[in-house]
């Protein structure tokens, strides 16, 4: 995972420790520094396979991203603000990802 | 020979595919190059929807259009995307391999389209991209260098609004110019790995930067109605108003209309009773053939009713957004966000519901609600309930407020929701054995709907219902008239003819098998004829117990008949059974359509009928354990 991080957070001047972003606040813009499936629980789909869908989803290292609106039961699901997009997934899946909030 | 030196030689046919990301405009573009020239069907042995369209170009040469179904990727994560690797791999059974791709983006939204045509460029099959709402993207301020990217592409790009048909004859004719020059490169594409998925997303992110001035004026306008929508209480408050409005619509706005339709046939009966003798023949046509061409019309407008609902909620980008709030509430038992819209709408009739569950995109999430589907109240069963409620239930208070008959008509209701979520679970969790798979979607900028577009996909689900549907439920309509009238009653016979067709056999001959859940022959013999629709189940009654007209003055005789006849046990586990029964062919006809196979229609009537004799069952031996019996 190493190079990956060189390539993409490394280009913007970040430091690569994030926190997930299923555990995040609403409001809360940052980058994206990580995509890996193991940091979930990928459940049916296993981590490579995870990893893929949310990389093809938009959700690469580098991108922007802020969760904007949250469910009413367990702030769950997420809707978020993705570069110029917007993504609704559940917190489950987005611990996935790890995100350097500005 | 001759005939090419008189005249020009016929051009050769083309064909071509549309390919892009979800909510790309892809059918939009798809309507405005063909028109009225679609067929929808199936793709052999898959459940995905088969798009088909035809025009004839400027200069004269037929060309066949396939409307792929939506992707991010070609590495197929479901059967629709399956179907769009295989035809664009050019390996799909029973379809011609496409000479010229359309990869269709949304000129607004091309981060992820950019990262697919990568992929498509890999293939090497050649191909056109068409820059769809360019007029929105010109409206945003957003500036693409057109040449640029065509360079960039080594493809040709075209700007296109396809909702005001613009751009259409260069997508055409840049098509055909790469069909002339049968410029295929060898396919070096394969399934890409994580690490060639972020490679390609840094190439796409570099092409963007390079063609693409971000749009000055971008839409703020999603963000602000979202900021209502999606608002946890008002969201939920706003779409809870909304399927309160679209059930009442399905439920009520239908009904004059079907009304119309059953009197309507119910004339044309009338009409042929007049001009013909009384004999079989007759009896087929107003019996058999009328009632059952009427039993599948009537479904019409209530299908109409919903799938207007459904396509303007799916066309505007609302869909989406319902899907995300309902998901916490349906991921409860085990089903996606989306599987709410077809649940609630089979409270109307499970007939619009299960062809709505086309919403859901994973294949087990969307047969998994259309088995449970038929197991919410459906309209049909309220005539039913209505009748043993009346006959058997006491008109009391309870607490001096709440009617004892509203409330077991309540407890009915709630018995049909809960069942539905337990059984949907027991599928999910020990059927498939697998969790659902994850809730991920992109959420697109909302759009004002198209008049035509909305018109013609509402066109596509009334005639996919007549054609496909009607051809099987009218047959099972006329076997279950069949069994009802054959063979006839002997010379002299006292009792009601059904007692001696086939239907009365085997109500007769099953009556050992429903007498522990407290059913006598004449019920047993009212199931036959009742599979054609629950409702019936009362006119059938009224037949067998020799009273003719149900729906007039007949009707309180039957229920004064039944208050008499049955034990308050025998009348409950009738309600039972008709919460879970499978009584209605014309919905096992639809999910054969849905499904394309007979197993799950199969698989859905044998779980309701034993889930409809273990309830049935379980009320007769209570009822009967209090002293109801």
């Amino acid at each position: 995972m190493s190079k990956i991080f060189s390539e993409s957070a490394g280009a913007s001047g970040l430091d690569l420790r994030g926190e997930a972003l299923g555990a995040a606040r609403a409001g809360r813009p940052g980058v994206i520094v990580r995509v890996d499936g193991t940091l979930a629980d990928a459940g049916v789909l296993g981590a490579e396979e995870l990893e893929r869908r949310l990389l093809e989803l938009g959700f690469v290292e580098g991108a922007r991203v802020e969760i904007i609106h949250q469910g009413l039961f367990g702030a769950d699901p997420i809707a978020v603000k993705l570069d110029d997009m917007r993504v609704a997934l559940r917190r489950r899946e987005a611990r996935a990802i790890e995100v350097k909030f500005d | 020979m001759t005939d090419a030196v008189l005249s020009p030689a016929p051009l050769s046919p083309a064909r071509l595919a549309l390919v892009g990301n979800p909510n790309s405009g892809k059918t939009a573009l798809f309507n405005a190059l063909t028109g009225s020239r679609q067929k929808v069907a199936n793709y052999a042995g898959v459940t995905v929807e088969r798009k088909e369209g035809h025009l004839t170009s400027a200069v004269g040469r037929r060309v066949t259009v396939l409307d792929l179904p939506g992707t991010y990727s070609l590495r197929a994560r479901s059967p629709d995307e399956e179907v769009t690797r295989d035809a664009v791999l050019g390996r799909l059974a029973g379809e011609h391999e496409p000479d010229v791709l359309i990869a269709v983006a949304d000129a607004t939204n091309l981060r992820l389209v950019l990262r697919l045509i990568l992929e498509l460029k890999q293939v090497g099959r050649p191909f056109v991209l068409a820059l769809n709402m360019y007029d929105i993207a010109q409206r945003q301020g957003l500036r693409i260098d057109v040449e640029g990217l065509s360079k960039e592409l080594g493809a040709p790009v075209i700007a296109t609004v396809a909702t005001r048909k613009r751009g259409i004859d260069d997508l055409i004719a840049a098509a055909e110019a790469l069909y002339e020059k049968h410029a295929e490169n060898p396919n070096v594409w394969r399934e890409p790995s994580a690490a060639e998925i972020r490679a390609a997303h840094g190439e796409a992110q570099r092409i963007m930067r390079t063609y693409v001035k971000p749009a000055m004026r971008p839409d703020t306008l999603t963000g602000k109605v979202d900021g209502v929508l999606l608002h946890p209480v008002a969201g939920l408050l706003i779409l809870l108003t909304l399927l309160f409005v679209m059930f009442q619509a399905v439920f009520t706005w239908a009904t004059p209309a079907m009304d119309l339709i059953e009197a309507g046939f119910a004339a044309l009966s009338g009409l042929v009773i007049q001009v013909m003798p009384d004999n079989l023949l007759r009896s087929l046509i107003t019996d058999g053939l009328i009632a059952g061409v009427g039993g599948v019309v009537v479904f019409l407008p209530q299908i109409l009713i919903l799938f207007f609902f459904i396509i303007l909620l799916e066309d505007s980008g609302y869909m989406a957004r319902a899907a995300f709030l309902m998901d916490r509430l349906m991921g409860a038992a085990g089903l996606h966000g989306r599987a709410f819209l077809p649940l609630l709408s089979s409270f109307a009739c499970a007939i619009p519901g299960i062809m709505a569950t086309r919403v859901i995109d994973q294949k087990r999430d969307r047969l998994t609600t259309i088995l449970v589907a038929p197991l919410m109240t459906c309209s049909a069963r309220i005539p039913v309930y209505a009748l043993i409620i009346a006959a058997l239930i006491p008109n009391t208070r309870v607490w001096g407020w709440m009617s004892l008959q509203g409330l077991v008509m309540f407890g009915l209701y709630a018995a049909g929701i809960l069942s539905t979520l337990i059984v949907a679970l027991v599928i999910q969790r020990l059927f498939w054995r697998t969790a659902s798979e994850p809730f991920m979607m992109e959420m697109p900028a909302y759009k004002t709907p198209d008049i035509g577009l909305v018109a013609r996909q509402l066109w596509q689900r009334a005639s996919i219902f007549m054609n496909r549907a009607g051809r099987i439920i009218l047959p099972l309509m006329v076997l279950v008239w069949i069994l009802s009238t054959f063979p006839y009653p002997p010379e002299g016979a006292t009792g009601p003819a059904i007692d001696y067709s086939f239907a009365g056999m085997i109500g007769h001959a099953i009556e050992p098998i429903f007498s522990p859940i407290g059913f006598n022959w004449q019920m047993c013999i009212a199931l036959i004829p009742g599979m054609a629709a629950r409702e019936v189940a009362v006119a059938a009654l009224g037949t067998v117990y020799s009273v003719g007209d149900v729906e007039g003055a007949g009707g309180q005789v039957l229920q004064g008949i039944l208050a008499t006849k049955w034990s308050l046990a025998t009348g409950l586990s009738f309600l039972a059974w008709y919460i879970f029964a499978p009584q209605c062919v014309a919905t096992l006809g639809v999910v054969k359509r849905e499904t394309n196979s007979w197993t799950w229609p199969a698989v859905m009537f044998f779980y309701m009928l034993a889930l409809a004799y273990l309830a049935s069952f379980a009320t007769y031996s209570g009822a009967v354990a209090l002293g109801w019996g």
